[in-house]
């Protein structure tokens, strides 16, 4: 075996503040020149923080306790200053997860790209323009030259996932470590993304450390992995092995935690009542303000008819920018339409009384995305799930407080009244938001991503408890998600959006069986964990 | 640890405030307002701990007095500037729209003036007393006010648990009250602690320039000012008020942060 690229050698990481567990401890692994390597664990089990040793970039309030870090043969866990930043950007590159910060959106893209050759390499600047322009198309960037003069802003996160691999591969790095990069991207970006990583991290003879917690990206891009559980290595080995026949309990459990489908749900009677009924919406966004008048608002939604029935759960998919998230907020009245109609069991909801559109609060409810900024920091659970029951006539405080207490055990809190937002992890967050919106017990909910911020295994138990509660109690269920996996574990219907229109529309089954639409396909081909599940099926 | 030294500095210096305008109720040294044309510009001796000004009235008494006009002034200025700044950043950053634009152009339009020529001019058509004092400087800090207030608004109003309350059915009053107010108090106290200095010496500022308390009335602000002559000869008259408005300044900028940091959510139990 040739020596390895990269050996780590019972590294410990520990707070600075005395008295807390140490954060990682006793990790051993080796990383040979050109291997695809992963790295998977949940939020908190450490992977971030092992690679940000690696180059000694952790952040401040934790520090390395021990243990070596020998890269090419030198230990480079003492190197400082000149040593430690010839080996950072030039031997060992980095891309992060959020593409929208990582770069400096004061600084043309062609800058940015020629910092590290000119510090690295010493090139003439004809020579770094060249050399951009050439990984730029590599990176499949249309319009390479022009894209030199332009900023971070003018491209989605897709492209500035491309470029930021670009800028770090300029360097021909050794090693290239990739702290969950897609994980901010959508699922078509996503696999676009990856796909180059791999062929270009191949072609240059890099190796790859991948860091993520989807287990679909483990099994399609790389050739061993490394399981993490609170800081410990818990399982080593080729993926298709460990894949296959996990040793340990917690890489079974991440394995058992993808979405998957159990059993058939019982259909929805043909004569159930309709319950939302969306008429060709159309959605607005203004234009760009300008100096007298705004410029032409841009379409977001572009007439959209669609029916939910009481007690379906109905996935609405799509790409970021599909106009997903939009049409389910205009579906609670929260985005004003531009055209059509939104009509609530027949009412058009434009048009309530004060009164109706009371009532209208209380029977439709929402699920956000995002647990950490959807609660008031400030209030308790108790109040935060009360404040849902504010507008229900002819209850008394005390009633309220028992119905508080009653959702808050059927989501499986019980009894965590007192506690505030910041004390509890993002499943329970998602939890009360989730207990919120059931408290009026309300006849819709539109769920916005609701798991897409979790864990794997978090992802599972909310995902198993929306199914419960909504076996229980019947609502119907507008489920908005980029991720076709949870809408196979969950979904009576399915409609696929694409730039504000539904381009395919039908049971799950059939969608996911038969997909007639180009978008629908290429969707389904890019989705990891749906790949993952058909090669873990057999077993 | 660093944290807690500042919250205890900060209490105890406004503590002292306090307890120096509470002495001075029942107790002066002299009687501020006399004066004595035998001992004047006295040097600090233990008859008068911080010596005399030019008409021979004792500096300690008039700096005790002092204090109690100027927080009081500050006091009331700072409250009037935060609460009407409060309510239209509130509702112009929450309700956006026309309210905004309206709210906004008012408050630009007061912002295009120096602060502190537009409180001169308010003085001169108010008339030079206590009220108009505060009144003035309260509206020239009040477009910084409704500033800051919508800027931390216009953050606020986009988060989740805002439009949840929506979903919720509350109007919004309610919203702007129960869920945008508590998250925007941070900056607001920031502000308004630092409007408490600001205020402070734009009163000695207003008096340097002869619109101020009117005299024989201490405050801190015009005893500066009339130190300004007998600055080579007598430097202890601009170094008491001096003295007094750099510790009342610090200490309740102190206590503003250290409150600041009892309001955020994360450190309580």
């Amino acid at each position: 075996m040739t020596a390895p690229l990269l050996a780590i050698d019972n590294l410990r990481i520990e707070a600075d503040r005395p008295g807390l567990p140490p954060l990682l401890e006793g990790l051993s692994f080796a990383v040979a020149p050109g291997e695809r390597l992963a790295i998977v664990g949940e939020s908190g089990s450490g992977k971030t923080m092992a690679t940000r040793a690696i180059p000694r970039l952790l952040a401040t309030g934790v520090h390395r306790a021990a243990g070596t870090i020998v890269f090419e043969g030198r230990d480079i866990s003492q190197s400082e200053g000149a040593e430690l930043r010839a080996v950072r950007g030039a031997d060992i590159g980095l891309v992060f997860q959020e593409p929208m910060t990582s770069l400096n959106p004061a600084l043309p893209i062609g800058v940015q790209l020629a910092e590290g050759l000119k510090l690295h390499r010493g090139l003439s600047d004809a020579e770094v323009r060249a050399r951009s322009i050439d990984m730029l198309r590599r990176v499949q960037i249309a319009d390479a030259e022009g894209c030199l003069a332009r900023y971070p802003h003018e491209f989605s996160g897709g492209m500035r996932q491309r470029i930021m691999l670009a800028s770090v591969l300029l360097l021909e790095p050794k090693l290239l470590i990739a702290d969950e990069p897609t994980t901010a991207l959508d699922t078509l970006s996503q696999r676009e993304v990856l796909q180059l990583m791999v062929a270009l991290t191949n072609e240059l003879g890099t190796a790859l450390l991948l860091i993520t917690h989807d287990l679909g990206l483990v099994a399609e891009y790389t050739e061993r992995v490394l399981v993490l559980e609170k800081g410990v290595l818990v399982e080593e080995g080729r993926t298709a092995d460990v894949l296959a026949s996990p040793k340990h309990p917690y890489t079974a459990k991440l394995i058992g935690s993808l979405p998957r489908r159990e059993g058939t749900r019982a259909a929805i009677p043909a004569d159930a009542p309709v319950l939302l009924s969306i008429e060709d919406a159309k959605v607005d966004y203004p234009g760009r303000p300008g100096l007298f008048r705004a410029g032409p608002p841009k379409r977001v939604v572009d007439g959209v008819t669609l029916e939910v029935k009481a007690g379906e759960i109905v996935a609405l998919v799509g790409a970021s920018g599909s106009g997903k998230t939009t049409l389910g907020r205009a579906a609670l009245g929260l985005k004003p339409l531009a055209g059509g109609s939104i009509r609530f069991e027949g009412e058009d909801i434009v048009k309530l009384d004060r009164a109706g559109m009371r009532a209208f609060r209380r029977d439709a409810q929402f699920v956000f995305q995002d647990p950490f900024s959807s609660l008031p920091p400030h209030l308790r659970i108790g109040e935060i799930v009360g404040a849902a029951l504010r507008h229900q006539s002819g209850m008394s405080a005390t009633e309220r407080r028992q119905r508080v207490s009653e959702t808050l055990d059927e989501v499986g809190l019980a009894g965590f009244e007192d506690r505030r937002p910041h004390q509890m992890s993002g499943g329970q967050r998602q939890r009360v938001a989730i207990a919120r919106a059931i408290a009026s017990r309300p006849r819709l909910i539109v769920a916005d991503e609701p798991v897409s911020a979790l864990d794997v295994t978090i992802q599972r138990q909310v995902l198993t408890l929306l199914q419960k509660l909504q076996r229980e109690r019947g609502f119907a269920c507008l489920f908005i998600t980029h991720d076709l996996a949870v809408v196979e574990q969950i979904a009576d219907r399915v409609v696929v959006l694409e730039r504000g229109r539904i381009v395919e529309e039908g049971s799950t089954d059939t969608v996911f069986a038969e997909p007639q639409h180009a978008y629908t396909r290429r969707l389904l081909a890019a989705s990891p964990a749906l790949a993952l599940t058909e090669v873990l099926a057999p077993q | 640890m660093r944290r807690s030294a500042h919250s205890i500095l900060g209490f105890g210096l406004v503590g002292l405030l306090l307890a120096v305008i509470a002495i001075g109720f029942v107790w002066l040294p002299y009687d501020p307002l006399a004066i004595d044309l035998d001992h004047t510009l006295a040097a600090p001796s233990f008859a008068h701990w911080l010596g005399t000004d030019a008409f021979g009235r004792d500096v300690a008494s008039r700096a005790m007095l002092g204090a109690r006009i100027s927080t009081l002034i500050a006091v009331e200025t700072v409250a009037l500037a935060i609460g009407v700044g409060t309510a239209l950043g509130l509702v112009a950053g929450f309700l956006r729209g026309w309210t905004e634009r309206v709210l906004m152009t008012f408050s630009d339009a007061l912002l295009a003036f120096p602060g502190i020529l537009l409180a001169l001019a308010l003085v001169s058509v108010l008339g030079s007393s206590r009220h108009s004092i505060v009144i003035a400087l309260a509206i020239a800090y009040l477009p910084a006010t409704i500033r800051v207030v919508r800027g931390a608004v216009l953050s606020i109003r986009e988060r989740g648990y805002v439009e949840a309350s929506r979903v919720a059915g509350d109007g919004a009053l309610y919203t702007m009250w129960r869920h945008v107010l508590p998250n925007a108090l941070p900056p607001i106290l920031v502000l308004a602690t630092s409007l408490f200095g600001w205020v402070i010496l734009s009163e000695s500022a207003l008096s340097f320039l002869g619109v101020g308390v009117p005299p024989p009335a201490p405050t801190w602000g015009n005893m500066l000012s009339e130190a300004r002559p007998y600055m080579y000869v007598a430097s202890w008259l601009s170094i008491a008020p001096g003295l007094c408005i750099v510790a009342a300044l610090l200490g309740i900028n102190m206590l503003g942060d250290a409150l600041r940091d009892r309001l955020d959510p994360r450190d309580r139990p």
